[in-house]
């Protein structure tokens, strides 16, 4: 008897805390009571977002929450971390934050959902980067390496195969990409750098760095190469074998003869290697370069008239997700691409995949240095409020038009990628 | 009926461990056996047999004859890495341990001095390792002094991202894994024996020979085994010590374990299970350490 009466006051005190939660909850989200506490709205809108950080920072998160109400969980992990669990455990998260070229690996798993076109409010005006291959201007952009608008669209809602054509199903919805080149201290080299060739240079013999990421790296070597004149792709992002031996042969060559100080793996030994001074020249990221600059070292996103390398990330669906969290992750897409996160990435460096809300969400100021490489009226700060840039300053590479006119190839997942992985292997312990 | 008995209470004791054990690495170990004979493709497993992990991490080791092949290079490369590292730690290690247990009277002190050798650990791996660049970089304080006190007139690039960084930290972080059951051996000795031994006759360095090294041999031993296994698999220390220009069994593993290409990676830690085990089997070889406890 006595059992029974506790198991009841256990209830009814839980119960009571539900719905204590749920009134929370919805004045919370919707910022008023309306007096008819419904049982689903009690549950808080929770999306578990998976990706490598590009997009993730507190202020978005926070900012969503504000906006609509979703409270945005991140787990974050490595590029190549972040493919493995989209693998190996689909139902461990709800949205995905990933680069196109992860997605000749994912979309053949069977483990992303298509998304439905009509449902992106701003999907016509995702800028024709993604959906054509050229900027808004007109001007064709290199295709080389997966590039996006070659694996943007599904045959069908439930297909595995890309389709070459436009369909209403999408594998991606773009939100970041960026042009990525060669970082330099400028200070150190004390002369004009202008071609990729310069990282295998001997001048810079025991102070150049290359990622040690093999289907990012590989691309940068590519591009070296061709720029030394050893060797014209057809396409860098899809090497043959013979194209990936002889590509490994000569930086397996510049390794022994000492050209390299180290490789790096992550954002911080990139920044460590330049900002120390043990390496001049090397591959770099965008807030890499950002960051050692921060720190009062100078260093520059150089840019080389062969062109960039460009990536592009975005956000897919589980297809594990379904039902009202279906809904939410829609809605948190839409939000994304409606300018206040665009405005955000914008401003520290990176492009966002709609330009018009983007653009809404900045001064002009702003959308002149970072957009049309105008120089700066007054100071350019980060989203945090620290100093980046001073008035007068212009962006490394110019305007829009100029960088992602100019990428020669993205990253890229190759046919060959087996025996890529392998040669990079040996190219590493030769 | 009591023997019995005795032996069925054994069992229970045992058995709680025995079954995480069983549970948690024997049981994804033999995963791993099987996995390691599976085919792949871009994205998946392939559970069809096939051996393409195995012949893929050999190719053009008869071919490339007599020059080293890929893989062959790298299990020499983390061999030698794994003996500087073992040999460095073991003479320190093993000087630190006689020290403490034979010079340092007190319990007190002794348990100060031991606290004292974790300090390596108080901070994380990640920051611990990034913090030998500003110690051994170009710029780094070391060749700054001697550039400054003009012993040296450019600085010594191999100071950092070298096969001397890599052990240097190997031997900061794992000497301490050798001086503890070098220690634990060694406070064991009784007494009595080095005295009997000094009142023989025998000089500091016969005792030495002839009774510490013998009865700290199990300590030798299972320090060895701790900094062996760790070396070998290690990835992360040779990567950011060694500027990722230094290939190792574990990197190798990493390497196909990143690219999704899990039966590659699985067959690679089978073959590295393998050299670890026989370089064990052959120290326990050299003293039985079940007899020796």
């Amino acid at each position: 008897m006595t059992d029974s009466v506790k198991l009841d006051a256990k209830v009814s005190r839980r119960s009571l805390l539900k719905g204590a939660a749920g009134i929370a909850g919805l004045a919370a989200g919707s910022g008023a009571i309306t007096g008819f506490p419904y049982i689903k709205a009690s549950e808080p809108k929770v999306l578990r977002y998976l990706g490598t950080g590009v997009n993730e920072g507190d202020l978005i998160g926070q900012q969503c929450f504000k906006d609509t109400g979703i409270k945005i969980e991140y787990i974050s992990a490595t590029t190549d971390d972040v493919t493995k669990r989209v693998v190996t455990q689909p139902n461990s998260f709800d949205v995905l934050d990933t680069e196109y070229f992860s997605l000749k690996k994912l979309v053949p798993s069977g483990n992303i959902l298509g998304l439905e076109a009509k449902k992106i409010k701003e999907f016509d005006n995702i800028t024709p980067v993604f959906t054509k291959g050229q900027l808004p201007n007109g001007k064709k952009i290199g295709d080389q390496g997966t590039a996006p608008w070659k694996v943007l669209y599904l045959e069908g809602a439930n297909s595995k195969n890309f389709s070459k054509t436009a369909t209403d199903y999408v594998t991606l919805i773009p939100t970041v990409y960026n042009a990525d080149t060669l970082g330099i201290r400028p200070d150190l080299i004390k002369r004009p750098i202008t071609s990729w060739a310069e990282l295998l240079n001997p001048e810079f013999k025991g102070k150049a760095s290359i990622l040690n990421i093999p289907s990012i790296g590989i691309m940068d070597a590519a591009m070296v190469i061709e720029a030394t004149g050893q060797h014209k792709y057809a396409d860098k992002g899809n090497m043959t074998k013979e194209e990936i031996d002889l590509t490994m042969k000569i930086m397996t060559e510049a390794k022994k003869a000492g050209q390299f100080r180290a490789f790096w793996k992550d954002f911080n030994e990139s920044v460590n290697l330049m900002a120390s001074g043990e390496t001049v020249i090397q591959s770099m990221w965008s807030p890499a370069v950002t960051k050692v600059r921060s720190m009062g070292i100078p260093c520059t996103f150089q840019p080389l008239k062969e062109g960039y390398r460009s990536w592009a990330s975005g956000f897919c669906i589980s297809k594990a997700t379904t039902g009202p969290k279906l809904e939410w992750a829609y809605e948190f897409v839409n939000w994304f691409l409606s300018g206040w996160a665009g405005g955000y990435l914008n401003r520290q460096g990176y492009y966002s995949a709609v330009l018009s809300t983007a653009k809404a969400n900045m001064t002009e100021d702003e959308w002149g240095y970072w957009m049309e490489g105008k120089a700066a009226k007054s100071d350019i700060k980060a989203p945090d409020g620290s100093l980046l840039e001073k008035a007068g300053a212009v962006r490394d590479g110019g305007s829009y038009d100029d960088r992602m006119g100019n990428v020669a190839c993205w990253n890229a997942v190759m046919d060959e990628n087996d025996y890529m992985v392998r040669k990079w292997n040996e190219f590493i312990a030769a | 009926m009591i023997e019995e008995r005795k032996s069925f209470i054994a069992w229970l004791q045992a058995g709680p461990m025995m079954l995480v054990f069983v549970a948690f690495f024997l049981l994804p170990l033999v995963f791993v056996v099987i996995v390691s004979a599976w085919d792949y493709n871009e994205y998946e497993m392939l559970p069809a047999l096939s051996f393409r992990g195995y012949t893929d991490t050999f190719e053009g080791c008869i071919a490339q004859l007599p020059d080293l092949c890929t893989i062959l290079k790298t299990y020499a490369k983390t061999v030698k890495l794994c003996f500087l590292t073992w040999a460095i730690t073991l003479t320190i290690g093993f000087t630190i341990a006689y020290f403490l247990a034979f010079h340092v009277r007190s319990k007190t002190w002794q348990i100060v001095l031991s606290l004292l050798c974790t300090i390596p650990f108080w901070t994380s791996n990640v920051i611990r390792m990034i913090a030998w660049v500003p110690l051994l970089g170009r710029n780094g304080l070391v060749n700054q002094g001697l550039i400054d006190m003009g012993l040296i007139k450019v600085p010594m690039e191999w100071l950092l991202f070298s096969e001397f960084s890599v052990v240097l930290a190997f031997v900061h972080l794992f000497t301490f894994f050798m001086v503890v059951p070098i220690f634990n051996s060694m406070i064991r000795i009784d007494p009595k024996l080095v005295e009997a031994a000094y009142d023989a006759g025998a000089t500091g360095f016969q005792t030495l020979v002839n009774i510490i090294i013998p009865l700290a041999k199990p300590g030798i031993v299972i320090g060895s085994i701790f900094v062996i296994t760790i070396v070998m698999g290690d990835f992360v220390t040779i990567g950011v010590m060694g500027g990722q220009q230094i290939a190792s069994a574990g990197k190798i593993i990493e390497t196909r374990l990143n690219a999704l290409q899990f039966p590659a990676a699985a067959a690679n830690a089978v073959i590295l299970l393998g050299i670890t085990i026989v370089i064990i089997s052959a120290l326990t070889r050299l003293v039985d350490i079940r007899k020796e406890l």
